[in-house]
C-alpha cells in the first residue's frame, strides 16, 4: 500500500477512536460478574434486568458478564482486581466476604447509604441473609440470589411405596426409613431407584451444614477466625450421611454430582433429593410427575444453612460508577423485582415486602412449595464463612469426600480437616 | 556491509524472537524463582523475604505429595499407552485398506475437539445411572460403578480420556514418518525372507526413532500440561484423587491466591520437567538414527 494511503488510514482510525471515546464519556458504564449455579435461563433473565434498568436510567449502561460457578466467579473477580481491571460490582458468594476484605477488593456500602429511604431499604432484608453480609459494624454485601437447602420428593413414588405423599420425612430416622421403602432393586440386586441423594461434589460443605445445623452444632464462629470441624456432633452428622450408604443402603456410593442431581430426579432414578431452592423453577418445569418440597428433616432441631450470592462493590470502581452500581443494586433488590426473580428461579426473595406483593401472593397461593424455603428461614443459620474461605472450606470438603468414599472414618476425616483449618486460620487470630 | 552493520543487522533479525523468548519464558522463570523465596503479599501487606519457608511448607504438604504421585501415575498410564496406540493405528492406516481416509479422519477427530468439549462429552459417558458406559455395562448385566466418584477409578477414568484424545495426534506424526520410508526396504526384506514382525522390529522401529523421540517429549509435556479435563470433570476430587500438579498450582495460585507457595510449586514442576527433558535427550540420542 502507498505511504500516503497508509497515513490516511491511520489518521482516519485515530479520529474515529478519539471521537468514539468522547461520545462514550456521556453514559456511566458499570460491569458486573454473575455466576450461574442453578438450572434455567438465568443469563436471559439477567440480561432482561439489565435492559429494563437501562431503559429507566438512560445515563447508565449495565454490562452483565457471565463468570461460571461461584468458585470460578471469585477466582475471576480477584484476578481482575489484581490486574487493575476490576468490575464495578459482582454477585459472589456471601461467604467470600472475609476473603474480599482481606484482599482489599471491596468497599462497604455504608458511605452510600445516606437518605432515610436508603436506610429503610437496608433494614428491609431478612436478618438470616444479613448474617453473612455484615461484619465489623459495616455492610459489605447486599443479598440478591439467596437460598436454603430443601428436600424435593417424588409424590408418585411415595404412593407406590405405601407412604403418605403429603407427609414428607420430618426427622433423620423418618428419612432413612422412608428411603429404605423407596429404594428399589432389580432381579440382579442392582439398584434402579435410590431412596435419597445428597450431592457431594464441588462444595459438599454446604449440604453438610444442613446436617450439622440439624444436629445443633455450629461449624465456625461469627468473626471467621475459628472452626469446629471435630466436635462430636459434627462427626455424628458425617456418620449419618455415611450410614445412608453403608448401613441403610439407600444412598449412591461415592461422590454424587451436584449438577446432575436434579436430572437424576427427573429421570426417576431417585425418590428424594437435597438441593437448593434455586432449582425450584427448574424442577417445576422439568419434572413430569407430582412432586413435593419440604424443609430438611430435623434431628435435634430443624435447620439449613443459607446460601447463594450477594452484590459486592469494588474498590477500584470510580465514584460515579459506584453510585450508578448502588442505584442498580437498589433497583434489582426492590420488592417488585426481588419477587419476580424469586418466581423465575426459586431463589428466596430477599425481603419480606417482596413476599407481600400481589404477584408473589398469587404465585404462592397457586404453588405452595415456593414458600417452603422462606418458611425455613426461621431455622436457618449463616453459611460457613471464614478468612481464607476457599482454602478453609477445601479442608472440610476433602475430609467429607474422604469419609463418603470410605477412605477415612468419620472421626479421622473431621480431625484431619480441623488440623488443616487451624493451620490456615492461625495468622488471622492475632 | 561493514562488520558492525552486519553484526547489528544480525541482532535486529534475532530481536523479535529474542524479546518474545525473554518475555514469556526466561523472565517468568526467574521472577517465579525470586517470588518463591518471598511471602505472599496480601492487600496492603507487602511481601517479605522468607528464605526457604515456602519449600519447607511444600515438603510438609500431603496434598503436594499426593498430586506429585498422581501425576507420575498419570504419566506412566498415558505415555506408553498413547504412543503404542498411535503407532498401531498409524501402521494399520498406512496400508492400502478400503475406507482408509475415513478411518484416519475418525482417529484424528478427538484431537481437533477442544479438551473442554471432550471433557464434557466424557462426563456424560461416565455419569452413573444413565451415562453411556452405564447403559453398556447394564446391557451386559455388569454391576453399576461411579467412575468419577470413587477414589480408585477417578484417575484411570481421566487417563482414558487423555489417551483417547492424544493417540490421534501422535498417529499423524507416525503416519508421516512411515510414508517417508523407502518402499525398497520392504521389498528387500521380502526378498530376504524376513517376517513382517522381524521387519517391524529391526527396520521400522529404529527408523521411527526420531519421531518416537519427538512424540515422547510431547507426551511427557502433555502429561503435566493437560489439566483441562480435571477442571471440568472432577475438580481435583474425590478427596484429591485426581489432583494433578499443575491443577494444584492453579488452585493455590488463583483460587487461594497464595502466590508465593504457588511459585515454589512451579519451581518444582520446572525442575522435574527439566530433568526429564535432559534424560530424554541424553539417553535417546544414542538410539536415534537420523537419515
Amino acid at each position: 500500500m502507498k505511504r500516503s494511503t497508509l497515513w490516511g488510514w491511520f489518521v482516519a482510525i485515530a479520529v474515529t477512536a478519539l471521537s468514539g471515546a468522547t461520545l462514550a464519556q456521556a453514559p456511566v458504564e458499570i460491569s458486573f460478574y454473575y455466576p450461574v449455579a442453578v438450572g434455567g435461563p438465568i443469563t436471559k433473565l439477567i440480561d432482561q434486568f439489565a435492559a429494563d434498568f437501562e431503559k429507566e436510567n438512560p445515563g447508565i449502561k449495565v454490562k452483565p458478564i457471565y463468570s461460571g460457578s461461584y468458585q470460578e466467579s471469585i477466582t475471576k473477580a480477584l484476578t481482575a482486581v489484581k490486574s487493575n481491571d476490576a468490575p464495578t460490582t459482582s454477585v459472589l458468594l456471601s461467604t467470600d466476604m472475609f476473603t474480599l476484605i482481606d484482599e482489599e477488593a471491596i468497599v462497604p456500602f455504608d458511605p452510600l447509604i445516606k437518605t432515610p429511604e436508603d436506610e429503610a431499604w437496608l433494614k428491609g432484608f431478612y436478618p438470616a441473609f444479613m448474617e453473612n453480609s455484615q461484619t465489623g459494624g459495616k455492610t459489605w454485601g447486599i443479598p440478591f440470589q439467596r437460598s436454603t437447602i430443601v428436600l424435593y420428593y417424588n409424590k408418585e413414588m411415595f404412593k407406590d411405596a405405601g407412604l403418605d405423599p403429603n407427609r414428607p420425612p420430618a426427622t433423620w430416622k423418618e428419612m432413612a426409613e422412608h428411603a429404605q421403602k423407596l429404594t428399589k432393586r432389580d432381579a440382579s440386586g442392582k439398584v434402579t431407584q435410590w431412596g435419597v441423594q445428597i450431592p457431594s461434589s464441588g462444595f459438599p460443605y454446604w449440604l453438610f451444614q444442613g446436617l450439622t445445623t440439624e444436629n445443633d452444632v455450629q461449624l465456625m464462629n461469627a468473626a471467621g477466625t475459628e472452626t469446629y470441624y471435630d466436635k462430636p456432633a459434627v462427626i455424628e452428622a458425617l456418620q449419618y450421611w455415611m450410614d445412608l450408604t453403608s448401613k441403610y443402603k439407600v444412598h449412591p456410593e461415592g461422590i454424587v454430582e451436584w449438577g446432575t442431581t436434579p436430572k437424576d430426579f427427573f429421570e426417576r432414578k431417585v425418590a428424594m433429593i437435597w438441593t437448593t431452592t434455586g432449582n425450584l423453577t427448574n424442577v417445576k418445569n422439568n419434572a413430569k410427575f407430582d412432586f413435593g418440597v419440604a424443609m430438611l428433616p430435623a434431628n435435634k432441631r430443624r435447620g439449613s444453612p443459607t446460601g447463594g450470592g450477594n452484590f459486592y462493590l469494588f474498590k477500584q470502581a470510580k465514584p460515579e460508577q459506584q453510585a450508578a452500581a448502588f442505584k442498580f443494586i437498589k433497583w434489582i433488590t426492590s420488592p417488585a423485582r426481588a419477587a419476580q426473580w424469586g418466581i423465575d428461579t426459586g431463589y428466596v426473595a430477599v425481603r419480606p415486602d417482596a413476599w407481600a406483593t400481589p404477584v408473589m401472593r398469587k404465585y404462592v397461593a397457586e404453588f405452595p412449595p415456593a414458600a417452603v424455603a422462606r418458611d425455613q428461614l426461621q431455622y436457618a443459620v449463616a453459611e460457613l464463612s471464614t478468612h481464607d474461605n476457599q482454602r478453609v472450606t477445601k479442608a472440610l470438603n476433602d475430609g467429607l469426600q474422604a469419609g463418603l468414599t470410605g477412605t477415612k472414618s468419620a472421626e479421622q476425616a473431621m480431625k484431619d480437616s480441623q488440623r488443616e483449618a487451624e493451620r490456615l486460620l492461625r495468622p488471622y487470630r492475632k | 556491509m561493514t562488520r558492525s552493520a552486519q553484526w547489528l543487522y544480525g541482532w535486529l533479525l534475532l530481536l523479535p524472537a529474542a524479546v518474545l523468548l525473554a518475555l514469556f519464558t526466561h523472565y517468568p522463570a526467574v521472577a517465579t524463582l525470586w517470588h518463591s523465596f518471598r511471602s505472599t503479599p496480601k492487600g496492603s501487606r507487602a511481601s517479605t523475604f522468607v528464605g526457604v519457608d515456602n519449600y519447607a511448607q511444600l515438603i510438609d504438604d500431603p496434598i503436594f505429595w499426593q498430586s506429585l504421585t498422581n501425576n507420575l501415575w498419570f504419566a506412566l498410564g498415558t505415555i506408553p499407552l498413547s504412543i503404542a496406540l498411535a503407532l498401531l493405528m498409524a501402521v494399520w492406516v498406512n496400508g492400502k485398506i478400503a475406507g482408509r481416509g475415513f478411518l484416519r479422519l475418525a482417529y484424528f477427530t478427538p484431537t481437533v475437539l477442544p479438551m473442554i468439549a471432550v471433557a464434557n462429552i466424557w462426563l456424560f459417558f461416565y455419569t452413573p445411572e444413565y451415562g453411556l458406559l452405564e447403559q453398556i455395562t447394564g446391557a451386559f448385566g455388569l454391576p453399576a460403578h461411579n467412575w468419577l466418584g470413587s477414589k480408585n477409578s477417578a484417575l484411570p477414568a481421566l487417563m482414558v480420556v487423555t489417551v483417547w484424545k492424544e493417540a490421534g495426534f501422535f498417529m499423524i506424526f507416525y503416519l508421516a514418518a512411515l510414508q517417508q520410508m523407502s518402499p525398497q526396504l520392504a521389498e528387500a526384506a521380502a526378498i530376504e525372507g524376513a517376517s513382517r514382525a522381524y521387519f517391524f522390529r529391526r527396520v521400522t522401529l529404529p527408523l521411527l526413532m526420531p519421531t518416537t523421540l519427538f512424540v515422547l517429549v510431547n507426551a511427557v509435556i502433555n502429561a503435566f500440561r493437560l489439566v483441562d479435563h480435571v477442571v471440568v470433570m472432577t475438580r481435583g476430587g474425590p478427596d484429591n484423587a485426581t489432583e494433578l500438579l499443575l491443577y494444584y498450582i492453579y488452585e493455590i495460585g488463583f483460587r487461594f491466591w497464595d502466590s508465593a507457595y504457588a511459585a515454589a510449586l512451579t519451581m518444582v514442576l520446572l525442575l522435574l520437567l527439566g530433568v526429564v527433558a535432559l534424560l530424554q535427550f541424553w539417553f535417546l540420542e544414542r538410539k536415534v538414527h537420523y537419515q
